[in-house]
């Protein structure tokens, strides 16, 4: 077998059509929706969210493709990293006021670092802790991280009260940017951009870099790596504690979307993430990536189209794909 | 073994003096709990025991018997719960919409888990558990949405046959019984009913094979047995088990609405007792149902009567805070998945 095969990355592939989707998608659902302006703002909304729901699957995919981890926990991460942004938000506030776009991105960037010491810093206690007994047990694996989910959110609890905490958007977040009759909110902007910063970088470290080289080469075949004189158990870590990090990141990106948080937010989410990572294939980047694209533009489209079939066109579309690959876009060949 | 306790049980009583002594505990607690413990509250607690024992017992078929994990147990609970609920507010209180209102949500509810079975067991376990957790919210949030029909988040208050009402009462020489302690016998009797069925399922050939595709399943392909319709069928019956226990739910509550029967929360309970209990002993369900739902219902005062007691000592009334009763039960749902894999009865077992 070649090591083609089983890349998280789907660069190397010459398997382009699942690439093509969005765009069919959007092109088809083009004279559905009638009005171009409606339609601009319609993909550009759902492309924007696409590329949050991206950032929060990309971590629970890259860790599954490594280490055959399927890991529940990973909506805590989410929660913890949004709890996190928001205890630091006071000691922001004049920055995060500031109606200067280079005091609030500065503001915005100090939370995510924040948030993402803070959730891989945990992800390496959870990594430790919680899942190193049990690696390649797949039950107990989903029924530990569950438990360490509980834990987790009811630690949050503890902290921080059942209710609702309020996050609100810097000030130069707000609103829209208005280009005739297509209206985008500037926070969907900031979002897109860090969504194709993480793919991008996620992109250069798996395939330009030694790291890199050594998660595929581990993907693909574990032992040989280790044979090799590689520690893959510190590589297991790593990549855990970034895809703890990713999630930590993407609930900073999700609360200020959504603007509030609650103990269940990751849960909540974790949802859509699923669907995401498996019409994507498990522990692939690439599929995740259009994966997430796809159903937060059909999202949009069927919310706009018929409202009622919205809240099962995830659902519908997973069906689809499923059956047209049984294993998602890109599987990961060797599972 | 008695040959009677041998047909009753399946031949599979519950191992050990102490577990024995536990269960009949439990069982005689609940068949006499109108006699013993009187009051409206208690015979709530008692009836939730009953059917949440079917509901914990009908998921460690799929968990601890068939080894996969699904987050759509709730779901068939709540077809179950609004089959018979449905029925009852549209039909009106009779035995017939009673009747007719499970029989539809058995056949739908073993119809999805057909289909999801279909979906994602053909191809691995674990996608398994991602795609019934996403089905199960997106029915969730369909039957609140739903409004018209099932009236939305407020759900359905109906009225049950003339029998089990509370205003009826039924007279035998100097014995009077409530229509409401005959409903908690309806349910407590069918519970009882359901898991010896399902004890009978679990110790058949066919429990069997889904222990050994459980175990080792490339041997058991390479014995002949189709893993894939193995699983399918047990995931079905799990499916209508759950049904049925959303039925004895509908019947007790008088109520069916998406936070008694679809909620997550509701899930999380169930893996709880499960583990807690013991996960493929089926017995486990029973004790892991009891002490949840317990401890759902008294732990939190006995907790902040000592929480309130230790006021002065540092650490020790946060610990015992009353709200923190779950993330307890989260650590100790925990420490069982590594160290008592079998649980409390697992536990027992040694003795």
């Amino acid at each position: 077998m070649t090591a083609r095969g089983a890349s998280p990355v789907p660069l190397h592939h010459r398997d382009l059509l699942p690439v093509l989707l969005v765009p069919a998608v959007a092109l088809a659902a083009l004279p559905l929706v009638g009005s171009f302006s409606t339609w601009v703002t319609l993909t550009l909304a759902g492309l924007a969210m696409g590329m949050i729901i991206f950032i929060i699957a990309s971590g629970l995919t890259l860790v599954f493709g490594l280490m055959d981890v399927l890991n529940f926990g990973h909506g805590a991460f989410i929660s913890i990293g949004a709890y996190a942004a928001a205890v630091l938000v006071p000691s922001l506030a004049g920055f995060l006021h500031a109606d200067s776009l280079f005091y609030n991105l500065v503001a915005l960037l100090a939370l995510i670092a924040l948030a993402m010491v803070v959730t891989g810093l945990l992800g390496y206690a959870f990594e430790r802790i919680i899942i190193m007994p049990v690696y390649g047990q797949h039950l107990k694996q989903i029924l530990v991280t569950v438990g360490g989910l509980i834990v987790a959110e009811q630690i949050l609890v503890a902290i921080f009260g059942p209710v609702q905490i309020a996050l609100t958007l810097p000030t130069a977040f707000r609103g829209a940017l208005v280009f005739g009759d297509v209206a985008i909110e500037r926070y969907r902007v900031i979002a897109v951009v860090v969504g194709l910063l993480v793919f991008a970088v996620m992109l250069l470290v798996l395939n330009r870099t030694r790291i890199g080289l050594l998660i595929r080469a581990g993907v693909e075949n574990g032992e040989m790596v280790e044979a090799l004189g590689y520690h893959i158990r510190r590589l297991f870590v790593g990549v855990f504690m970034a895809g703890s990090a990713l999630a930590g990141l993407g609930g900073v990106m999700w609360g200020f979307y959504r603007e509030t948080l609650t103990p269940a937010m990751g849960m909540d989410v974790m949802v859509l993430v699923f669907i995401v990572v498996v019409i994507g294939g498990l522990g692939s980047v690439g599929g995740c990536f259009i994966g997430a694209l796809l159903v937060a533009v059909v999202a949009n489209y069927t919310g706009f189209l018929a409202p009622k079939l919205a809240l099962v066109s995830n659902i519908l579309l997973m069906a689809l794909i499923l059956l047209w690959r049984s294993r998602g876009l890109y599987p990961v060949a060797k599972r | 073994m008695s040959p009677l306790g041998g047909i009753i049980l399946s031949g599979n009583p519950p191992r050990g003096v102490a577990l024995t002594l536990i269960l009949l505990a439990i069982l005689l607690g609940l068949a006499l709990a109108p006699v013993l413990f009187p009051g409206m509250e208690a015979l709530n607690v008692a009836a939730k025991i009953c059917y949440f024992v079917v509901l914990a017992a009908s998921y460690d078929l799929l968990l601890g018997y068939t080894g996969i994990v699904s987050f759509a147990h709730t779901m068939f609970f709540g077809i179950g719960g609004y089959g018979a609920g449905l029925a009852l507010y549209s039909l009106g209180p009779s035995w017939s919409a009673l009747v007719l209102g499970t029989g539809a949500a058995l056949v739908a509810a073993v119809a999805l888990a057909l289909v999801i079975g279909l979906f994602s067991l053909r191809v691995r376990a674990i996608f398994f558990a991602m795609i019934t957790l996403a089905v199960a919210s997106a029915f969730s949030v369909l039957a609140s949405q739903l409004s018209e029909f099932t009236g939305g988040e407020d759900g359905r208050t109906f009225r049950l046959p003339e029998v089990l009402r509370p205003s009826f009462h039924f007279t035998a020489g100097p014995f009077t019984m409530s229509g409401r302690v005959l409903a908690y016998y309806f349910v407590f009797a069918a519970s009882v009913v359901l898991f010896l069925l399902l004890l009978r399922v679990v110790n058949s050939p066919f429990g069997r094979v889904l222990q050994a595709i459980r175990d080792n399943e490339f041997r058991a392909e390479a014995l002949g047995y189709r893993i894939v319709i193995y699983r399918s069928i047990g995931n079905c019956l799990a499916a209508a088990a759950a049904a049925l226990a959303g039925v004895l739910s509908a019947v007790w509550l008088r109520y069916t609405g998406p936070a008694v029967t679809l909620s997550f929360d509701i899930m999380l309970d169930i893996l709880l007792m499960v583990v807690i209990g013991g996960m493929g002993t089926l017995y486990g369900a029973v004790i892991g149902a009891a002490i949840f739902v317990l401890a759902e219902t008294y732990l939190q005062n006995i907790m902040a009567m000592i929480s309130h007691a230790t006021a002065g000592v540092p650490l020790l009334p946060l610990i015992f805070h009353p709200d923190r009763w779950l993330l307890w039960l989260g650590v100790l749902f925990v420490l069982s998945v590594y160290f008592f894999p079998l649980g409390i009865v697992g536990r027992l077992w040694r003795r």
